[in-house]
């Protein structure tokens, strides 16, 4: 019953941040600074998003080459930069990645 | 006309098979992670079916397992997911006109990977309406979803240091390879570095709080950046 209520929850306010503001905005024009604003958010959120996990992996910070998650995503960040080929990114990095744990190197 | 329609969903949901292959191994350690926490099957997947937010769903179901109470799950769960407001904001002028029926799915079943799929699509083609290759993109993601939640239902119970394997690490690659090609110019990779450094500092902030105040710093500064660069550029061309 507790999770039924809790899944609710997460529902309704998943939904209240991603519903409201695509009704809203589908029926006025945005002036067009906010719009140019509004071209930077992807790579905002997802940069903050990653870097902690890439960083910290366990919390704390981590910059040697044990930890596979630093060194996976500098190949992941080459590859893509490279080839601008988003598959081959997502290969190439779970490939690193694998290796490194299986190998124990990471 | 059903057919244009037709096409435009596939191709929706053919752009967005590299984004699937990054989610398989983040929905099987979702499904997998939630049950050793203590969740029914059918919780876990009733959390999947409803909710539909990875990163979310990952948090809660590691909240969970440190038993804390529904009220801060639920919190983090609306901090995490703010940014889906700043996509919706994003994609909300290319959805204009459209009908509740067409708003209300789209809206529910939106997440970092479609948005980054059909924002490419809306960039290249700002005129035209996308709403069925943007369905198209959102239903391969939740159908794989599910599938995948399953599966990480199943093997939780075979395999049981599954969560040790940092499969989570697939999300982080895949959010690379979105992130990466759309550094182009000088004010984006301001953006990112800035976004970053935010976020570094201000990660212990409560309820993913920092995630926020990250990503409008990140924003911010992408913007400054480029009025800055088009400040030079046009004293460039006056005093040529």
């Amino acid at each position: 019953m507790k999770n039924a209520l809790l899944i609710f929850l997460m529902m309704v306010v998943t939904f209240g941040v991603r519903y409201p503001v695509l009704a809203l905005v589908g029926r006025y024009e945005l002036p067009a600074p906010l719009v140019r604003a509004l071209r930077f958010v992807p790579v905002a959120v997802l940069s903050a998003l990653c870097a902690p996990m890439i960083l910290l992996p366990d919390g704390t910070w981590d910059l040697s080459l044990a930890n596979a998650h630093l060194v996976a995503s500098v190949v992941s960040i080459v590859v893509a930069w490279k080839s601008r080929h988003l598959l081959l990114t997502i290969v190439a990095g779970l490939l690193v990645f694998a290796l490194l744990r299986i190998s124990g190197l990471g | 006309m059903a057919t244009l329609n037709k096409r435009e969903f596939l191709h929706g949901a053919r752009d967005t098979l590299p984004m699937i292959v990054g989610a398989i191994p983040f929905g099987i350690l979702f499904g997998a992670l939630a049950t050793a926490a203590g969740l029914s099957v059918y919780a876990t997947m009733g959390m999947s079916l409803f909710v539909f937010a990875g990163s979310s769903q990952f948090v809660a179901a590691t909240l969970i397992g440190q038993g804390v109470g529904v009220a801060v799950i639920v919190i983090t769960t609306f901090f995490v997911n703010l940014r889906h407001a700043l996509y919706s904001a994003s994609l909300g002028g290319s959805f204009r006109g459209l009908k509740q029926k067409w708003l209300i799915p789209l809206g529910f079943l939106l997440t970092d990977e479609t948005y980054a799929v059909v924002i490419k699509r809306v960039n290249e083609s700002p005129d035209k309406q996308h709403h069925w290759y943007c369905l198209g993109s959102s239903v391969a993601m939740y159908i794989n979803w599910q599938v995948c939640t399953m599966i990480g239902i199943m093997a939780g119970g075979a395999l049981e240091n599954m969560a040790d394997w940092g499969l989570e690490f697939a999300m982080i690659v895949t959010f690379i390879g979105i992130v990466v090609p759309l550094i182009v110019r000088m004010p984006m990779l301001v953006a990112a570095l800035v976004a970053i450094t935010v976020a570094l500092l201000a990660r212990d902030m409560a309820h993913n709080f920092g995630l926020i105040v990250a990503s409008v710093a990140g924003v911010i500064a992408g913007c400054i950046a480029e009025l800055f660069v088009d400040r030079q550029q046009s004293q460039a061309t006056h005093s040529s």
